[in-house]
């Protein structure tokens, strides 16, 4: 087997030398009925090329976003990743390296991790930043129990406009823990009356811009009301390039802001690996879940970095821990703070104004279409079509005339009575060709 | 002949022997390297873009405003800048990596390159499934696999990471308690006092109540210890086998029947599988619920702290609660399970937003198609074998906190022998990193003093470990002869003296901010 070193007389010879006559010695706790005798019923080994065949066959059944008129987001969403990205993080020293315990021989993998948060802190406006989250659903269900232990209440409050899957996962953590969830109705319009499900029970409220219709959504007042009342406000979001057009949350007065930061830097892997991003004001660091890089010295005063306030981590703190997770995104950070540095602010800032033109660009054309209504007004590169027919089977429908059309509400909450609202976004891979193309076979579709 | 340029061929007598400071600070391939907040410039891009025509935005009155704060890199700095702190990293590919419980097998590029086939890589975990088969298929197989390597009734793959894995089979167990109606009454977990910390924080974070189950004086779980702490108010039990001692729990059987006897469930972290892999099965264990790291066993990357995957198997008492999304077959191929409501079982609900690790599960898979089920039987063979390889060529010199016995993938030593040396199981971590090696996991299991816990895993060769062996038994001499400067410095050799934590965490600087301008000296 070529991942394995021993040769047959290394084996006995290593036998000889620890004192015992067999491999099964050495499993001698293992209670003897329970030691299997046979072989599992699974193939034998393959070679590379015989594992590439079969694997590449899997691969070939599947329809990859760049072959296709594309226009699916909902949570996801594709870009173009540059070259030097994924050269860098299939690097040895990067990929093959773990959680950096022993900074000394971690350096690397602790300053991008440092560069990482002071990105994602500089993005979202917010004051500090962690080590990263697994994806942005998850960050969604730390913060609002991170909210629960600082304002030591219960009681969440979610916007219509969080993204369902989010919305769930907090849900379910909700229940198991036994705290409580109001989760407000779908608001494809974004005119929900939040303010007045806020009270003086209310840990946290939840509100995500660009919401999951695509809508962008002021959270200053939220804001305002929450603080009035003792609570926090969690900002989320899952286009974390929307940050280099639209007023960051920072500015609106979140205090925890999580988010889902695959567009940057990596690819859509069918939903994961993903990165979530996850920051805080810094009066509620020692509250914060995850991983986080410091600055420190080396004993001859240069500078260098270490994970810190591991007190809050469960490795110390065990069941008083602020969250139970231990390894996170490292990679998927990576990844995104290459494609970062190599945006710089003025690249980034171009790119999000590409996205959001093309998606104006596809709204428009699509407004065309009889029968089509798009009801999204501020948007960045997602909005919301109203269809004359279940947006379900127009997907269906579109995706045989090779159109990847975008994502039906009724998929993410089959319950929310929205069968007709289809959730379309548009980014820089998209071309004038795509467009023409995704107009004709929804006119032809709808007809 | 062949140097008629004068030039030096041999150290000769002007050779520098001290270690001297350089200009730059730079010492050869090492280099120092500044932060991209200080190397770069907020108008630079390495990334070419043109400006979209005619640019009218539909942003509402909600468009950002100023410098975000994100300086840029052209495309040659960026390369640099990353490849130079790459090279302040060690990897697997460096060298031997024993570092006990984290399973720092190689990673195979085969594996790399599949993950990355477009058919993979660049699917959107929300097209259409008709567009997808070949997606589902391949978590239709991977399930396949890892049920039939566990024997166990059904896996949830959307974990994503080991964590996640433990509070997914924790959340199924608890769904089933209260499916039974105990749930006000079953509230408390026993978790062994040697458990990785993530157990204790798992079952808080959903409102259970930890109790500690001591461990016996030979680094195990006796079946009595567990009898002694059971009552109707327990919910489950989280041991993990083989221990973080090295250990195969010898009672697990009995610890299994004790607790389903009380109606309670049996939770496995499985972060140390890849001792037992087609050698023995969890399911004929009795166990419930287990995590399987597919970051460990099944040698997908660690890529410096993530990502993971812990896709966690159940047994028929627990498989109906599995969360969603999950595949099944339909009536045109596979489908998927998104929502509670079509599920025929009773899920849970939902943990993260999509289907889980993709990316992971191809990874894995190729490894396990690679392997067959013959290499991944001698491969937890050879893990073992090396392990104890290793606590052979040891033992007399370091201590085994539980006597010369058999150790499963990991060995196990404490700081007793350091008693007096003046030398810590941090300086000796330390001093291994001068000789080339990444330590050892350090203080845990935390049942041993001073612990270092060493899993070579069976990607090394025999002359790797003589020479690791050679190199350990070096360092433990010393150590012993009073060399205690070549330890409490250590390391000496590394890209940074030792780290201050403690400044670290005292005034934290998590974020690089711009340096305040230096002020005029007081009048």
């Amino acid at each position: 087997m070529r991942y394995l070193p021993l040769s047959p007389d290394d084996r006995s010879e290593m036998l000889a030398k620890i004192g015992v006559d067999t491999i099964d010695d050495l499993f001698a706790d293992v209670p003897a009925e329970k030691l299997l005798t046979e072989p599992l019923d699974l193939p034998r080994r393959k070679g590379e090329m015989e594992v590439e065949r079969i694997l590449g066959r899997m691969a070939g059944r599947n329809v990859a976003a760049s072959t296709v008129p594309f226009f699916v987001g909902a949570g996801a969403y594709k870009h173009h990743v540059p070259a030097t990205v994924d050269h860098v993080i299939q690097r040895s020293e990067f990929l093959t390296s773990y959680t950096p315990y022993q900074p000394e021989i971690a350096q690397g993998t602790l300053q991008y991790l440092f560069e990482f948060q002071t990105q994602v802190a500089a993005l979202t406006g917010m004051d500090v930043a962690n080590a990263s989250m697994y994806d942005g659903s998850t960050a969604a269900g730390e913060a609002v129990l991170m909210a629960h232990r600082v304002t030591k209440r219960r009681k969440a409050v979610l916007s219509g406009g969080l993204h369902p899957h989010y919305a769930d996962v907090v849900e379910t953590l909700s229940h198991m823990s036994g705290d409580k969830v109001v989760s407000l109705p779908a608001d494809p319009r974004a005119d929900e009356d939040i303010l007045a499900a806020i009270d003086d029970e209310t840990s946290c409220v939840v509100v995500q811009t660009p919401d999951v219709f695509g809508n962008l959504r002021d959270l200053t007042k939220i804001a305002e009301k929450a603080h009035a009342h003792g609570a926090l406000l969690i900002a989320a979001f899952t286009e974390v390039m929307s940050l280099g057009l639209v007023k960051p949350p920072g500015a609106m007065g979140a205090d925890i802001v999580v988010g889902e930061g695959q567009s940057i830097g990596n690819s859509l892997n069918f939903g994961g690996p993903y990165v979530g991003l996850f920051a805080a004001r810094q009066k509620f660091v020692r509250q914060m879940p995850g991983r986080l890089c410091g600055e420190t010295v080396d004993a001859e005063g240069k500078r260098g970095f270490v994970l810190t306030l591991s007190t809050r981590e469960q490795h110390i703190r065990r069941d008083k821990a602020t969250s139970n997770i231990c390894t996170n995104s490292g990679l998927c950070c990576l990844a995104f703070t290459i494609h970062m540095t190599l945006l710089g602010q003025v690249g980034l800032q171009r790119l999000a104004r590409v996205n959001h033109a093309n998606a104006v660009a596809l709204a428009d054309a699509l407004a065309t279409v009889p029968g089509v209504e798009v009801i999204t007004g501020a948007f960045f590169n997602e909005f919301t079509l109203k269809l004359p027919k279940d947006a379900a089977k127009v997907v269906e429908a579109l995706a045989d005339k090779g159109v990847l059309g975008g994502v039906p509400y009724s998929r993410l909450a089959p319950d929310a009575d929205c069968d007709d609202l289809l959730l379309v976004a548009s980014t820089e891979v998209n071309t004038d060709d795509d467009r023409a193309a995704y107009v004709a076979a929804l006119k032809e579709v709808l007809a | 002949m062949l140097n008629r340029q004068g030039r030096p061929t041999s150290a000769g007598d002007g050779a520098i022997t001290a270690d001297t400071g350089t200009f730059t600070g730079n010492r050869a391939l090492m280099q120092e390297e500044a932060l991209i907040f200080e190397s770069g410039r907020y108008e630079t891009t390495g990334v070419d873009f043109d400006e979209p025509e005619n640019f009218s935005p539909r942003l509402g009155d909600l468009e950002r405003e100023g410098d975000i704060g994100l300086p840029g890199l052209s495309e040659p700095e960026a390369m640099r800048h990353f490849v130079r702190l790459s090279q302040k990293n060690y990897g697997i590919d460096t060298g031997l990596f024993p570092l006990g419980s984290c399973t720092m097998k190689h990673n195979a590029r085969l594996n790399e390159r599949m993950a990355r086939l477009p058919g993979f890589a660049d699917v959107h975990p929300l097209q259409p499934v008709s567009s997808v088969q070949g997606a589902l298929e391949l978590m239709d197989e991977l399930s396949r696999y890892l049920v039939t390597l566990t024997g166990m009734t059904s896996v949830a793959l959307s974990p994503k990471a080991g964590a996640h894995g433990e509070l997914c089979g924790m959340m199924a167990i608890k769904a089933a308690i209260d499916a039974k109606g105990e749930g006000e009454t079953r509230r408390t977990v026993l978790v062994p006092e040697s458990a990785h910390g993530t157990n204790p924080a798992t079952a808080a974070l959903i409102g259970f109540k930890v109790k500690t189950v001591p461990a016996d004086t030979d680094g195990t779980v006796r079946v009595q210890a567990v009898k002694d702490l059971i009552g109707p108010d327990t919910a489950a039990i989280m041991l993990t086998n083989p221990n973080t001692c090295g250990l195969f729990e010898p009672e697990i059987v009995e610890i299994a029947q004790a607790l389903h006897d009380a109606g309670a469930y049996f939770y496995c972290d499985g972060a140390n599988f890849n001792a037992i892999v087609g050698k023995a099965r969890p399911g004929d264990l009795g166990v419930d619920a287990m995590h399987i790291n597919l970051h460990k066993t099944f040698s997908t990357p660690h890529g410096g702290g993530g990502p993971g995957s812990g896709p966690v198997v159940l047994s028929q008492r627990l498989a109906p609660y599995a969360p969603v999304p999950f595949v099944i077959p339909g009536a045109e191929g596979l489908t998927l399970v998104e929502h509670e409501q079509y599920a025929e079982e009773k899920p849970f609900g939902r943990i993260t937003a999509f289907h889980g690790q993709m990316g992971m599960y191809v990874r894995a898979l190729s490894y396990m198609l690679s392997h067959g089920s013959d290499g991944m039987k001698q491969a937890s063979e050879d893990a073992v074998l090396n392990a104890n390889y290793i606590r052979a060529g040891l033992r007399g010199l370091m201590s085994q906190p539980f006597g010369d016995k058999p150790c499963m993938h990991e060995a196990l030593f404490d700081d007793s022998w350091l008693k007096d040396t003046g030398v810590s199981t941090l300086d000796f971590a330390k001093a291994m990193i001068d000789e080339g090696y990444h330590p050892m996991t350090m203080y845990f299991p935390l049942v041993v003093h001073g612990a270092m816990l060493v899993e070579p895993t069976e990607s090394e060769s025999k002359s790797s470990l003589d020479l690791f062996v050679a190199a350990m038994r070096d360092l433990a001499q010393a150590a012993k002869r009073g060399e205690t400067e070549r330890f409490t410095g250590a390391p000496y050799h590394a890209p940074r003296k030792r780290l201050d934590e403690t400044r670290a965490a005292r005034q934290p600087i998590l974020r690089w901010t711009p340096r305040e301008p230096v002020r005029e000296a007081a009048e």
